[in-house]
This record gives C-alpha cells, structure tokens and sequence, in this order.
C-alpha cells in the first residue's frame, strides 16, 4: 500500500517532468520555424513540383507522359557532352584534391619551422574570389600568354589551352588552387584529433613513420577522407564558374558542363527538359552520396567513440 | 692481479666509450636525416606556397601599372581574345614589378567610370543581406535542432544535410519557379530570399552547439532563464567564433556568385562585379586589374582580422554526423 503510493507519487513526478520537457520540446520548435519554412517554401515544395513537371508534357495540357521527357533528356547529345565533361572532370579532379590536401596536412602536420605561415598561404586562395584571378589565368593560358612564350623558347609548338583538349587540364589546376586549403584544413583537424597514446604506444613498439600513417592514422582519419571527397565532389559540380568566367557562354566542347546545359534550357524556357534534367542529377547525387555514406559506414565506424 | 683488473676496467671503459661513440653517431645521423627531411619539405612547401600566391601577387602589382605599360605588356593577349588564333611570336612579360608606380587605374575605375563601383555595390547589395540574415535564421534553427534529440529532429537535420550536398543544377531550377510564382523574377530578392534559407550555416552551427554542455543550460534554467534568453544569453556568446567564422564562409561563397545571377536577371545592370569582371573587353584590361584587385579587397581583409576563427570553424564542419 505504502509502496505503491509512494510508486504513485513518484509516476507523478515524472509525468510532470517529461510535462514540462514536451512544452520546452515545443517552445524550441518555434526556433526551427522560420528555417523550416523558408526551406519548404524555397527547395522541397518547388522541388516537388519539379518532378510534377518532369512527368507531364506542358504545363497547360498536363497530360501525363511518364519517362518520355527523360529519355528525350538522355537522348539529347549537348546533355550526354556536358554530363560525360562533368563526370571526367569530377573523376580527375576529386581524387587529386584530396590527395594533394592529404599530402599537404600530413606534412604540416611534421616537426617543421614556418607551419602557421605555410597554413595561411594555402588557405589564402579560398578567401580571393574567381573573378580576381580570371585575368591572370588569361594571360598565363592564352594563345600568346606567358606560359606558351616559354614552351616556344623552349623549343615547342604552342599550345592552345582554352580552345582544346588543355582546357580541362586548366580548370582542373584553378579547382585545385581554389580547394586545397579549405580540404587541407580538414585533414589537418583530423590528424590532431588521432589520441596520441595510440601513436605512442605504436612508437615504443617499433612502428616507423608510414607503416604508423598508414595503419593508425589513416584509419582514423577514414571518416574526414569520404566527408572531403564529398565535398569536393560538391564543388566540382560548381566548377561552371571558373568555366564561365574563363571561357564566357561557349566554351570549347571538352569544358562544357551541365551548368551551360542548364542555362541554355532556362534561355529556351524548356521547363519540362529542366525539371528531367534536374531531377535526373538529383538522383545521381543522391545515389553518389549514399555510396560514400555506406563506405563511411563500413570503414568510418570503429575509431569513433 | 691488478695488471688483469686495471685491463678489465680499461676494456670497460673503453666499451662505454665506444657505446657512447656509436649512439652519439646514431643521434646525429638521425639528427642530419631529419634536417635533410626538413629541407626537402620546406622547399617542396615554398614552391607549392609560390604557385598558389603568384595570381595574386600578380594582380596586385599589375593592378599599380599605368595604361600604357599594360597595354605594352598584355595588350596583344586581351586584343586576340575574340579574334582568329594567330600565334604572334612576340613575346609576353610578366611583369612582377611595374615600371612605375600609378594609381591612374584605380581613379579611372572607380572616379570615372561608375560602372564597375555600381557592379560593386550590387555584389554588396546581395551578398551582405543574405549573410545576415542566414546567420539569424540558422542560430535559431540550429538552436532547435542542438537543444533536443528527436527522431523528427534528425530527420530534419539529415534532410538539411542531403539539401547542402545538392549543387545548383538541381536547386535552381526550384528557387527559379518559386522566384516566379512570387514574381520577384529580374529583382534581388530572387537571390536573396533562397540564399538566406540555405542550409549550409545551420548545418555548422548545429555542429557546434551539440558541443555545449548541457549543464550551463540546465543552469541556467534554474536560474530562471526561458528558451529565449537561453538562447540569445548563453548558446549565442558560446558560438561567438563559429558564428564568425560561418558568415566569413557565406560571404566568400556568395561574393564568388556567378550561377544565380545569369539565371535570375534579365538585363545586366544588376549583374553582381564577379559576372561582371568576365566581361571585360580588351580596352578595360588596365581598369581590369584594378577592378580585380579591388574585388578581394574586402575578403583579404575579413581573412586577415579573422583567420583563427575561420580555421576553427572549418575544423568543425568536418563530417556528417552532428
């Protein structure tokens, strides 16, 4: 008797708690709000529509055709060049940034004079807009620009960097001065974070400096690697703009990307083709970042705590 | 008997020396392969630190020349930029270091012509908005999302996530419609309204205030405090270099826009100065350093007052997980 009221009076007490944490739960979802709104009105409602659009054939008759506009979207020759363009570039650019970040942090990450200063020179691309330094890439890559002045008085042909092939080598340097610091970064957070007893322990038992990097740190640093190629892979689907402010609206085919697709579909106003084409690489992102989540998952795990 | 001892003691001695001798050798064979390790990486550094400085350096200073020296220098560059491919062989300085020191390109551009100042203040018309007000909106959302673990919480933190990932091929086309139903089409607001409910600083926010310890606010709680002094009294201050370090990330973001401005305006008046400066025809090209050199101006000055932050905060959006 005396127990269960004292149960009672307990039961009580934590209902009124978990009370008073619901209306606290409800007083900080006014916070989200405003966020959530804008987010629904701006990207998730408008998006919705967007796979509407993809489905029918006009926005005035709205019949609904099915996949058509995405085969029509698959089948067209300027969307397979800027989506294969977009995909070599991705697949040459991402791996070399994070390489290249890896190498840089992991030698910053040594016993060297200078570290803090090296740091802000690497970081300092990051800071300085594209536009800025457009004009110095024209004079460095031009048909007449300084670095084909060397290669003729070294003895070779010129080169034609923005009108061929090079073109995509070129942006691929510009993605790389732009994004090697902010990645090395990154690393650099990582690699402090690894416990040094581990690395001391590894140290006593005879580990030399690779076989430690390669059996500690890189596992522990697994999780920032898959977070940096994501990101980098972000930003090499923004690469349009250095494209754009290098080369202009038309570029050479090699450097066309699937933003210069999209801008000639929204000149045409073509919304059925945009919606496909959107939702399209949507899908492929989607399907991207998931493959990259479910190798985080299986390499990443183990080191966290 | 001594004799054999004083031998003993001596070959002691002499051993000790000699192990002495070797781990001394030791040392500084490791101490000079160290040095030679440092050598090498500091010179692989500097050159990769030169590369990477060069372009800017080199706007700077060209941007001091006078109209005459760039002309002489890069004129037959900017000149055959529309024209046929005809390879000149006259050859093309860079010039590091003008002849003479001018400031005729700076008062040009920015006296003379008012174009590019227009250009530039466009950019600071939508960039500066929407960094604040991205800011405001993120704290509060991230304050939500940090103060209380739900299963719908995550979700939304998740589904933010996947938002932040999507790059503008897919987002645009949304922001575009929106932008047309509410027909602020061709006007700032089409910018701006999309680019302060992007998800990108409640993502980093959220990060960060995972980290206060749930103590100080239970504390403060008993102090009396509600969710909103609460949050602007103790998770806001707390934040103070994140919050810093977020809006440097979002300026710089935006300041580079190119994507969003070609979609949304029709008439190049309201062009932000980053479309603008690709424009240039090869008349402009002494302004055009100038009008470069001036365009980070202010973000080499944000970077320079806040660059400990800025690390920090990078530091800090490193994986997906809150």
């Amino acid at each position: 008797m005396n127990q269960t009221l004292q149960n009672n009076t307990k039961r009580k007490k934590e209902r009124r708690y978990s009370i008073n944490e619901t209306k606290e739960r409800r007083r900080t979802f006014y916070f989200l709000l405003p966020s959530l709104i804008g987010v629904l009105l701006f990207y998730i409602a408008p998006f919705a529509v967007v796979i509407y659009y993809s489905l029918i054939d006009n926005p005035i008759q709205k019949n609904f055709v099915g996949l058509r506009n995405f085969i029509q979207v698959f089948n067209n020759s300027a969307f397979r060049q800027a989506a294969r363009n977009t995909l070599t570039f991705s697949l040459a650019a991402v791996p070399l940034v994070v390489l290249f970040s890896l190498l840089l942090a992991v030698l910053l990450d040594t016993d060297i004079p200078f570290k803090t200063q090296f740091r802000t020179v690497f970081i300092t691309p990051l800071m300085v807009p594209i536009a800025s330094v457009v004009l110095i890439c024209q004079v460095l890559f031009d048909y007449n620009g300084a670095i084909n002045t060397m290669l003729v008085s070294f003895g070779s042909l010129p080169v034609d960097w923005m009108k061929s092939g090079y073109a995509q080598f070129v942006i691929v340097l510009l993605y790389l001065w732009k994004n090697l610091g902010y990645n090395m970064i990154l690393f650099m957070s990582a690699l402090s974070n690894i416990p040094t007893d581990v690395l001391e322990v590894a140290t006593l038992e005879g580990c030399g400096s690779v076989r430690k990097f390669l059996y500690i740190k890189l596992r522990y640093i697994m999780p920032t690697i898959i977070f940096v190629s994501i990101l980098s892979l972000i930003n090499s689907f923004k690469v349009f703009r250095e494209v754009y402010l290098l080369t202009g609206d038309h570029p050479v085919d090699t450097v066309y990307m699937l933003q210069h697709f999209m801008n000639n579909t929204f000149n045409s106003l073509d919304y059925q083709k945009l919606s496909a084409a959107a939702v399209i690489i949507a899908i492929v992102m989607i399907f991207i970042i998931g493959a990259l989540f479910a190798i985080d998952k299986r390499f990443g795990g183990g080191t966290e705590e | 008997m001594t004799g054999t001892d004083n031998k003993r003691y001596r070959s002691a001695a002499e051993e000790l020396e000699e192990k002495r001798r070797r781990s001394r050798m030791i040392h500084r064979k490791r101490r000079i392969k160290h040095g030679i390790y440092v050598a090498v990486v500091c010179t692989f550094l500097l050159i990769v630190s030169l590369i990477f400085l060069f372009p800017i350096v080199l706007t700077i200073t060209n941007s001091f020349m006078s109209q005459t020296e760039i002309a002489a220098s890069y004129g037959k560059i900017f000149s055959s930029l529309t024209g046929k491919r005809v390879f000149v062989a006259e050859v093309v300085h860079l010039k590091l270091i003008p002849d003479m020191v001018s400031f005729s390109q700076y008062s040009t551009a920015l006296i003379k012509s008012p174009d590019y100042l227009l250009k530039f203040w466009n950019s600071v018309l939508l960039v500066v908005p929407i960094t604040l007000f991205q800011i405001a909106v993120a704290l509060c959302a991230s304050y939500a999302l940090a103060r209380f673990d739900s299963k719908f919480r995550s979700f939304v933190f998740f589904a933010y996530v996947i938002l932040m990932l999507m790059p503008y091929q897919v987002t645009l086309v949304p922001n575009y419609l929106v932008a047309g139903w509410l027909h602020i089409l061709n006007t700032r607001w089409s910018i701006i309204l999309p680019g302060v409910f992007s998800p990108y600083a409640v993502f980093l926010l959220t990060k960060f205030m995972k980290r206060i310890p749930s103590a100080i606010i239970e504390a403060a709680k008993l102090d009396g405090c509600g969710e909103w002094k609460i949050f602007t009294r103790i998770c806001v201050p707390l934040c103070r270099s994140v919050i810093w370090s977020v809006a440097v990330l979002v300026f710089i973001d935006y300041w580079n826009m190119v994507e969003q401005p070609l979609i949304m305006f029709d008439d190049q008046e309201k062009y932000p100065l980053s479309v603008f400066l690709s424009k240039i025809n090869s008349g402009d090209v002494g302004l055009a350093f100038a009008v470069a050199t001036f365009y980070m101006v202010p973000t080499l000055l944000v970077f320079l007052y806040s660059e400990d932050y800025l690390i920090e905060g990078i530091s800090y959006s490193g994986g997906i997980k809150g």
